[in-house]
């Protein structure tokens, strides 16, 4: 691979010229319309670039402007975007499910000066609220459906309208675009990328062309990319995880951009694109497992004779590969023999034939999912970063794949641990701060690193280990940190429990309640001739009980440190559940209307001599009545701990 | 002028009169939509429009031709293209092939241009893709192109037979209850794009609508059926005070 560091130093509109002088006739972009992939040449790029950067400028954009876009994955995006940043100006991307109030408060507090639309329906949003943005000069639209009645209003310009007022001002001027490309710095502001805000207004990140050109750079160094590489653009254009793809890695790398017809049609177009690297929440994946086992389950005979068999010897195979060890000889003939037989031609029905990495990032993903993957063929990787980092800093090196942990960081970024336990990052990604927001920004760049919020350690092999975002975690009486989120997950993995809450903030070690999987339980007594009626008889066989401590120990062996491992447990009588508020309506936990709520059963798990407990069990059935049972819980201890 | 004139028209079944002298003018370019209660002749009236039935009495015009005797076919090719309320599809086809289907008037190369499938037999199939790729594309099907259309859900299939009439290139559209049987959100998707076949397109549009919310609502010009005869008319305003109207909907007060 050729050495590509001197892209650093140039912008994102300088970068996208040197590659029309290098490919000027490759496929940059395409686009499926009317059922057909249109392609844009690089040279295409720059043409409509230029247009819409002139267009921009005459309509009063420059330096200091900001144009918002609120549109789903399209070519004119890019063409708007970088338009905008050749003249100076800052683009930032706006979820294109926000809500009119949420518009204006972002267009306010980002101080916009132009809004770009893809249709009506963004439209009219931003048309609700134009009497909060009064910053906002104009609003630029790309599908003229539906727009009739706004032709008379100067405040919206149709962008062919854009185009035309650039190749006026192209002809006046034909130097003028370069010189203003050439004005712009890699160290210059281009982007403000919204960061989730979960406790007030988003923030506005400011990301620089360098940040991004970085990114991709140090990416496509761990893992290569070619020119002819393709990808398919289907994930919003506000979230990091796609701006780091359309700005970083296909300049740097040069790949193709593909994108879908609509929305609804993003999977197939995939398939018939076939691209060479994917990005993609865990939920991507679990959804396409689930389509895979269910058209595997509908498959006649011989398809399920051959599946079942070789996804075990794939399993097998996949260990071997994940952690980069040689294969014994007959592991490796069978197992190409799987991927000849059944996996190539179903990995091809999803397209992922083609597919040399999927990265999933944002949350944790089980790991035999994982373990699928990679059985099937599909190289599977966990990255972690955010947006103030642009998007990617730790990934999984192939052949070293360790589903618990996030990776080694990428070249070029350094990580440290704080003493609070803190992710700290350092990078040429790394921000420059937040729009306006100089305290936070101070915060968050403390000492010169990138403050990331979350807790984490470096494991034996150098990789990173995410634990918990730093307000969610616990320390022990002793002070030792841990994670509940993280211990959860870890028992939730397994197929038997459902849901499991970790106590032990400033308690001599960690114990938990735990919720058995009432399907996949009901279904172990069954098979094993257990009798049971309700959910509190299941919960309270000793047989379950056993299942559980089997599951539990399985947890404690994998613990990175000693202080991680649960040392007493207990099966709950009910399920936590929405409506008695004992978890959120994206359930996740209430910690402490739990506690509360099983206060007599916290302090049985920390009361070492109680083994048996009889507790008053209210319930709510869904029809709004309500009982009270009298049970017996069981306190179990984990021998060993 | 008007651009479909009805002019006295008469249609009975033996001693049963379905329609009796009704007069209608349909204006270019407006939505114009027909109601009245069940059996009150709607249907009937797009029949004999759409020349699934001849008037026993009276005279159909569209612009200056009389298409009073014309076949269902010759109305279709003069461009007036009908969505039928019983979905009239190919189920064991898919969306695209439906389409392309309603398009047959179009192909007209000889056999052993189609043999071949060079020059005038491929150009025009092209043409024929590109404007059925059009109408996918207006109709918002992209999702389903490829997807038989009995697998589809009724409100999908409904709007399939609105593309299937559009891909006819019509002047006139004769919707026959495009949202009967759908939800809210399912009538609120076929009410935009009635609105902006009208306005987009630039098609005249005759509705026959039970929902007259809707009818209400989107409807420039209303024509009020009862008993084959046509009550009240005017605009939607017009009608809502028309007492015959009201007495037919809500009964004597």
């Amino acid at each position: 691979m050729t050495d590509n560091k001197h892209l650093l130093e140039y912008s994102i509109p300088q970068l996208l010229r040197w590659r029309v002088k290098t490919s000027p006739n490759r496929p940059a972009l395409r686009e499926k319309d009317f059922g057909i992939w249109n392609t844009y040449t690089w040279q295409d790029y720059y043409d409509h670039v230029r247009k819409t950067a002139l267009g921009l400028r005459a309509i009063g954009l420059g330096k200091g402007s900001t144009l918002a876009l609120i549109s789903d994955n399209i070519p004119e995006i890019l063409f708007v975007a970088i338009g905008a940043h050749s003249v100076g100006a800052v683009s930032a991307g706006i979820y294109q499910t926000s809500m009119p109030h949420e518009i204006a408060q972002i267009l306010q507090s980002l101080k916009v000066t132009a809004v770009f639309c893809d249709n009506q329906e963004q439209v009219d949003k931003v048309l609700e609220v134009r009497d909060q943005i009064p910053n906002v000069q104009r609003v630029i639209f790309e599908d003229p459906r539906g727009m009739r009645g706004y032709r008379s209003d100067d405040w919206f310009i149709d962008i062919r309208e854009l185009y035309r007022l650039g190749d006026l001002e192209h002809a006046k001027n034909p130097a003028l675009f370069e010189s203003l490309v050439d004005q712009g710095k890699p160290d210059d502001v281009c982007h403000l990328c919204l960061t989730s805000g979960t406790t007030g207004l988003p923030k506005g990140t400011m990301l620089t062309h360098k940040n991004y050109i970085n990114m991709g750079i140090q990416l496509t160094e761990v893992d290569p990319l070619e020119p002819t590489d393709e990808y398919v653009s289907f994930l919003p254009f506000a979230w990091i995880g796609e701006q780091m793809n359309s700005f970083g890695v296909a300049m740097a790398a040069g790949i193709t951009l593909n994108f879908p017809e609509s929305v609804e049609t993003a999977m197939s177009d995939l398939k018939e694109i076939g691209p060479h690297f994917m990005f993609g929440a865990p939920r991507i994946y679990e959804t396409i497992r689930s389509q895979i086992w269910l058209k595997i389950d509908q498959s006649y005979w011989l398809n399920k004779l051959l599946y079942n068999y070789f996804i075990k010897i794939g399993i097998k195979a996949a260990q071997y590969r994940m952690h980069g060890k040689s294969m014994p000889l007959a592991l490796k003939i069978t197992s190409w023999l799987g991927k000849q037989f059944i996996f190539r031609p179903l990995v091809n029905q999803i397209g992922f034939l083609r597919l040399r990495r999927a990265y999933t990032g944002g949350a944790a993903l089980g790991p035999e999912l994982f373990t699928f993957y990679q059985a099937i063929g599909v190289n599977l990787k966990q990255i972690y970063g955010q947006t103030e980092i642009v998007g990617i800093a730790y990934m999984h090196r192939d052949g070293d794949i360790r589903p618990e942990t996030v990776g080694k960081p990428l070249p070029g970024t350094q990580c440290k641990i704080s003493e609070i336990g803190e992710i700290l990052s350092q990078s040429d990604s790394v921000t420059p701060g937040y729009f306006e927001l100089p305290e936070k920004s101070a915060e968050l760049l403390e000492g010169g690193w990138l403050h990331s919020g979350d807790a984490g350690f470096i494991d034996e092999h150098g990789h990173l280990v995410v634990i918990d975002r730093i307000s969610d975690v616990m320390h022990n009486k002793k002070g030792d940190m841990f994670s509940p989120m993280f211990l959860e997950n870890a028992l939730k993995f397994s197929p038997y429990i459902k849901e499991a809450v970790i106590y032990g903030n400033k308690e001599d070690f960690v114990a938990c309640l735990i919720n058995v999987d009432p399907i996949v339980v009901g279904k172990w007594a069954e098979d094993r001739g257990i009798s049971f009626t309700t959910y509190m008889d299941l919960s309270g066989k000793p047989e379950v009980a056993e299942l559980i401590m089997e599951q539990v120990i399985d947890v404690n062996s994998r613990a990175e440190k000693e202080h991680f491992k649960i040392k007493r447990f207990a099966l709950l009588y009910k399920l936590l559940d929405v409506d008695d508020g004992e978890l959120t309506k994206t359930g996740k936990i209430r910690r402490k209307y739990v506690q509360e709520r099983y206060q007599n059963l916290y302090e049985a798990l920390y009361d070492e001599t109680v083994d048996k407990k009889d507790v008053e069990a209210s319930f709510q059935y869904q029809d709004g009545q309500s009982t009270t049972v009298k049970t017996t819980i069981a306190f179990y201890t984990v021998k060993g701990v | 002028m008007a651009q479909l004139t009805i002019s006295d028209v008469t249609l009975s079944f033996g001693g049963l009169k379905a329609l009796s002298e009704v007069n209608m003018t349909i204006e270019p370019g407006l939505i114009t939509s027909i109601i009245g209660p069940n059996g009150a002749g709607k249907t009937s009236m797009l029949n004999c429009i759409s020349g699934f039935y001849h008037p026993t009495r009276g005279n159909i015009f569209y612009k200056d031709k009389k298409l009073t005797h014309a076949s269902p076919h010759e109305v279709s090719n003069m461009g007036i293209a009908r969505a039928f309320q019983n979905l009239e599809l190919f189920s064991g086809l898919t969306v695209l092939d439906n389409l392309l289907l309603a398009r047959h008037q179009n192909l007209k190369y000889s056999f052993l241009q189609a043999v071949v499938f060079y020059g005038k037999a491929s150009r025009i199939e092209a043409e024929n893709r590109a404007y059925v790729e059009d109408i996918i594309d207006f109709m918002e099907l992209e999702p389903y192109r490829k997807s038989l259309v009995g697998n589809l859900s009724y409100g999908v299939q409904k709007k399939v037979e609105v593309a299937r009439a559009l891909t006819l290139a019509p002047d006139i559209l004769l919707l026959d209850e495009p949202m009967a049987g759908m939800n809210q959100e399912e009538k609120e998707d076929i009410v935009r794009f009635v609105m902006d076949i009208q306005k987009e397109r630039e098609i005249t549009v005759v509705l026959v609508e039970h929902d007259l919310g809707v009818v209400m609502d989107i409807s420039d010009r209303i024509y009020v059926l009862d008993f084959g005869e046509v009550i009240g008319s005017g605009t939607p305003e017009e009608v809502a005070q028309n007492p015959k109207v009201i007495e037919a909907y809500i009964g004597e007060g």
